[in-house]
């Protein structure tokens, strides 16, 4: 499987780890609500077709990548910055394109 | 010369004559033998013995898909078994032994297994032995009574124990286009595409390239099929971007293109290369690659078919026109199709006589008519062989009239005299790594195969017999356009070539089985019969998949590659369907045998990459003992001459206690976080405060999961306003640091803060014990190290020897300590300094044993508590829960069970029968060593204890505290350790912390 990394460019997969469900939302941190804790924690989606993940290009820039990986071809049809836009400034600081 | 050897002919070299044995005989062959082919000249017919029923077997084919004649090979004490013969290539020295045999291949007692074939047939396993257990020898118990010697008369040669000492590579390529196979098509193809200027890659799995041109007899361009395969693989080797890899099998098809391939460097050679590994790796990434992987020919399924002698026809023409050897003097051939004509007059042109060619058609064309008369043989049209006689060489054949349509024989049965029978039951293209690439593959009916479909989502293009296209013309055709259209070029492809080749029309009639009294074998190497295959849809067993898995249909080492495709018709007559409805199972890689050792290449043995500290060397030059801590290699103890390990840390830990000790603690995690939010992130990672930390401060620190269960502990010292330096437990220090860039990169973005490993940038050594401040104060210059200028947790920076150092005050020994941190590569100039200065005051070095004895007196954690399953209460460390702030895990953490009273809890115990406790034994609280029963814990770390004299050990024990001062035992059945012990507080040792406070 190959990879494209916003930062490297395509790699192999063995340069990258696999960091778990992009779907999951971690409530706000002093949430007290226990069911929106453990769905963050604990639930998964497991769908046959397209998924969102989250990568870390471990074996090279460390980045996080969101991408939307299919489970049953491993067509990998976007890969992008799993910070998303929050971080837009200081990536247009870093020399990205914002 | 040998009995069955030709005076001319074949690709061998009979000036080079290469002395081996098989079952302790010694025999000779020549150069370009392999072990079957050389066997076979010297007249030997039995070649092993079969899976279940021990039937006496030979040669059934001349590659690698062979199913009966397979091997142990020795070198030295290291045994490879289940190896072809086939794909043995012989050398000065080789020894080859038979398998599955007792106590010799030609006597075997097993043999016997044959009268009792029905008990022995399809589900034998389930039937006997799965199921309730009724009385001693039922079910399940029958099973575990009977399997040893089943094990035994059951099977393939035996593994080795001895330690390989082989070396393994891994390699890494990429490749514009990459050809699997080096027959005429994929000749043709890599040449098309190397000429366009591509890189190129070719792997052969066989010692020569060629393929079938090596033996067809055929013409191409005027040249022998053979010279003009050389001639080709020389223009190739001409190109500076090809790279022809012989002996090297692509076993798997992966994601993104990419090829995985083993080539078998030096198992053909008496004596390695200096530096040749035996096996090599190869990861191939390709933009395109081209499938010219060819055919297997099928055998014809009858009563008798796996009777040594009875081989597949081309086998029997390559072994003569490629070796030189006749696989008999007496040939009858008995087919469905054309291709056995060719092999037919090969054999008479290599000097056999033809007996008879036997053909399931009624109707032959003129051409096949006119090849039998050339080879001088009785063509016996619309007949069938129904069975075959001999005992380890095949004797003679059975014929009878057979109706293709009905399947039904008549007449009176003829004999017929030969003593090898070549059979073609038509072919089947070998599509197994398209078919690991996802390509479902489509039943063709006129060549009676299942075909490649159209490739979808990886860049593979099919050419020659592949694609069932399985003439010479057509091979070459199309493995030039599938190598232009791979290297991109969009020219007219070449003329088409020259081939004089036998006529033959490529579509066998669809008989697969001849149903006949007697056993006819579908899978040859698990010895499944046709029966076996129409038992299982008795029983009840439709898919295909639940099918190869009762019968253990093509799950043998040779994955099914003869008897796939007999196996799946005669599944489809039995359930009254066409074969494309049955369907066929896919192929899963390795597409053939694979060693381990090159799986795990440069990750084991010598080219394992191994973890230094700064002072490695020095440790070494003064008696350490290494121990080995994942990759990190640290002193486990520093022994004296004559000292058991116990002695020596025993030794090392009283000194330290009594005066001073120093140990090695670089390999320590390292990350230093820093950034206007470096303090404010912190609180959120540790459980406790951190923005609140004075600067030149250090802290102790713990680290929940996101589920709040433990995770990591340390300390983190602030150097600066933004600057903290984090240290981690040695083990989880990756863990630690991929979980502080997750939240920072994912879920935190905004908080400005970087982290960064320095693990390897720092030298550590610990120094602790009553006498540390003063070693310190003797050799550190430009800092007062008192308790004013240095309290607990405080941190200065000075010099030793010259050399600047960060020196913080901590203790995990509980006594007065101190870590000094220097520069990595000054890490053995400082300790030297620290080793100097401590002299006068009775310093020791201490290693692994001693750190960890000491650690357990004083009831400190690490990872063998921090297990994933205890929480912070858990291990008593709720005292560094803030209330003030939510933390990562804080929200979990209070969960009803994560809070339970009957949690295991951290305790210390001591064994009241003197004796030593070992890690992993469980706590009880009532003995009964015969039945084991009720745990309430267990051990987690364990020593024998100088400063209290006694044998301890920490351990987790449901209550925890309430039980402190209580009796229970340690039950360890497996060691046999069963003793009283008294359960205390964790904090064995100086409970009150007086001297480490000082």
């Amino acid at each position: 499987m190959l990879i494209t990394c916003p930062y490297c460019g395509p790699r192999d997969v063995i340069e990258f780890t696999y960091q778990g469900d992009g779907n999951r939302e971690r409530p706000q941190p002093a949430s007290q609500d226990l069911d929106a804790w453990n769905a963050y924690v604990y639930d998964r989606l497991n769908p046959a077709g397209d998924h969102n993940e989250i990568w870390q290009h471990s074996g090279g820039c460390r980045t996080h990548l969101r991408m939307v990986r299919n489970t049953v071809t491993h067509e990998i049809s976007s890969t992008g910055f799993a910070r998303g836009d929050h971080n837009a400034a200081a990536r247009h600081k870093a020399g990205g394109k914002s | 010369m040998s009995p069955r050897r030709t005076e001319t002919g074949g690709r061998i070299d009979r000036l080079r004559t290469i002395r081996f044995t098989f079952d302790g005989a010694p025999y000779t062959g020549h150069a370009g033998d392999t072990l079957a082919s050389a066997l076979l000249a010297n007249g030997v017919t039995l070649f092993g013995r079969s899976f279940k029923y021990h039937r006496p077997r030979g040669l059934l084919s001349a590659g690698v898909e062979e199913p009966n004649a397979l091997v142990t090979v020795l070198r030295g004490e290291v045994r490879e078994p289940n190896i072809a013969a086939t794909m043995v290539e012989i050398y000065d020295g080789l020894v080859a032994v038979s398998q599955n045999r007792f106590p010799s291949l030609a006597w075997d007692v097993n043999a016997v297994n044959q009268l009792g074939g029905k008990i022995l047939a399809a589900g034998f396993y389930y039937k006997t032995f799965m199921g309730p257990v009724f009385g001693p020898l039922k079910g399940t118990r029958f099973w575990m009574f009977c399997e040893h010697f089943i094990r035994r008369a059951a099977g393939l040669g035996k593994a080795g124990i001895a330690a390989d000492t082989s070396r393994y590579e891994r390699m890494n390529a990429f490749c514009d286009v990459l050809v699997v196979g080096s027959g005429p098509a994929g000749l043709s193809a890599a040449k098309a595409a190397a000429d366009q200027g591509a890189r190129v890659i070719m792997t052969e799995l066989e010692p020569r390239f060629g393929g079938s041109a090596n033996w067809s007899g055929e013409t191409i361009d005027g040249a022998p099929a053979a010279d003009w395969a050389a001639r080709t693989v020389t223009q190739l080797e001409g190109h500076d971007t090809v790279r022809l890899l012989p002996r090297t099998t692509a076993w798997g098809y992966y994601d993104g293109n990419t090829i995985a391939a083993l080539e078998r460097v030096t198992d053909h050679k008496e004596t390695p290369g200096k530096g040749e590994p035996r096996h090599r790796y190869w990861a191939i990434r390709a933009k395109t690659v081209v499938l010219a992987t060819g055919s297997f020919e099928r055998p014809l399924v009858f009563p008798g078919n796996d009777r040594p002698g009875v081989m597949l026809a081309h086998a029997g023409e390559r072994y003569a026109n490629d070796y030189g050897v006749l696989p008999g003097d007496r040939i009858a051939l008995f087919t469905n199709n054309d291709s056995a004509y060719r092999s037919a007059l090969a054999l008479k042109k290599a000097g056999a006589a033809i007996v008879a060619i036997v053909d399931v058609r009624p109707e032959l064309s003129a051409e096949m008519r006119s090849l039998a008369t050339e080879a001088e043989a009785e063509i016996v049209s619309g007949h069938a062989v129904v069975a075959t006689e001999g005992g380890k060489a095949l004797s003679g054949l059975k014929v009878q009239r057979f109706d293709m349509n009905s399947g039904t024989l008549s007449g009176d049965a003829r004999s017929i005299h030969a003593n090898c029978l070549l059979m073609s039951g038509g072919w089947s293209p070998t599509i197994h790594l398209a078919s690991q690439a996802g390509a479902r593959a489509e039943w063709n009916a006129d060549r009676q195969a299942f075909l490649p479909p159209k490739p979808t989502q990886q860049q593979w293009i099919g050419a020659g017999a592949f694609n069932g296209s399985f003439s010479t013309v057509e091979a070459i055709t199309e493995g030039r356009a599938a190598g232009l259209s791979a290297a991109g070029a969009t020219g007219a492809p070449a003329a088409v070539p020259d081939v004089e080749a036998t006529p033959g029309n490529p579509d066998p009639a669809p008989v697969f089985e001849i149903k006949a009294k007697g056993k006819s074998f579908v899978d040859f190497q698990h010895d499944v019969t046709a029966e076996d295959v129409r038992l299982a849809h008795r029983e009840g067993f439709v898919s295909v998949e639940h099918l190869k898995r009762y019968t253990t249909l093509g799950m043998a080492t040779d994955q099914g590659k003869n008897s796939n495709v007999p196996g799946l018709a005669i599944m489809a007559e039995a359930l009254g369907k066409p074969i494309p409805e049955v369907g066929t199972t896919r192929f899963r890689p390795p597409y053939s045998a694979v060693s381990i050792g090159s799986l795990a290449a440069e990750r084991f043995g010598d080219l394992k990459p191994e973890r230094l500290t700064p002072m490695h060397d020095w440790h070494l030059a003064n008696g350490a003992t290494m121990y080995s801590a994942g990759l990190w290699f640290r002193p486990m103890i520093y022994g004296l001459a004559g000292e058991t390990i116990e002695q020596a840390y025993v030794r090392e830990a009283r000194a330290t206690r009594e005066s001073a000790g120093i140990v090695d603690v670089s390999t320590l995690g390292k990350i230093a976080v820093q950034g206007p939010d470096a303090g404010e992130f912190l609180d959120r990672v540790y459980t406790n405060m951190f923005s609140t930390l004075a600067v030149g401060k250090a802290r102790y620190g713990l680290m929940l999961r996101e589920d709040g269960l433990a995770f990591d502990d340390g300390t983190t010292w602030r150097l600066g306003e933004q600057d903290f330096l984090m240290t981690t437990t040695t083990a989880n220090t990756g863990k630690v640091m991929q979980h502080l860039e997750y939240f920072l990169d994912v879920i935190w973005p905004e908080l400005k803060v970087t982290v960064t490993s320095v693990t390897d940038e720092w030298a550590g050594a610990a120094i602790g014990g009553p006498k540390a401040r003063a070693i310190l104060a003797a050799c550190v210059t430009g800092t007062a190290v008192d308790n004013t200028a240095l309290p607990f947790m405080g941190i200065v920076r000075g010099q030793i020897a010259g050399v600047p150092v960060m020196i913080c005050r901590l203790s995990f020994s509980g006594e007065m300590a101190f870590e000094v941190y220097s520069g990595a590569g000054y890490g053995t100039h400082v300790w030297e300094a620290l080793v100097e200065a401590g002299k006068p005051f009775g310093l020791v070095t201490y290693g692994l044993e001693a750190l960890g004895t000491m650690r357990i007196e004083k009831g400190h954690v690490t990872g063998a508590e921090i297990d994933g399953r205890t929480t912070a209460r858990d291990l008593h460390l709720d005292w560094m829960l803030s209330k003030k702030k939510p933390f990562i895990g804080s929200a979990m953490m209070d969960r009803e069970g994560l809070i339970a009273p009957e949690r295991l809890q951290l305790v210390g115990l001591v064994s009241l029968d003197n004796r030593p406790l070992n890690g992993g034994a469980h706590i009880v609280e009532e003995l009964d060593a015969a039945n084991p029963h009720d745990s309430i814990g267990h051990i987690t770390a364990c020593c024998y204890s100088p400063a209290l004299g006694k044998h301890i050990a920490l351990a987790l024990v449901e209550g925890g505290k309430a039980r402190h001062g209580t009796r229970a035992f340690v039950s360890d059945p497996l060691r046999k350790r069963f003793g009283p012990v008294e359960i205390v507080s964790n904090h064995f040792y100086d409970p009150d912390g007086s001297r480490m406070h000082g």
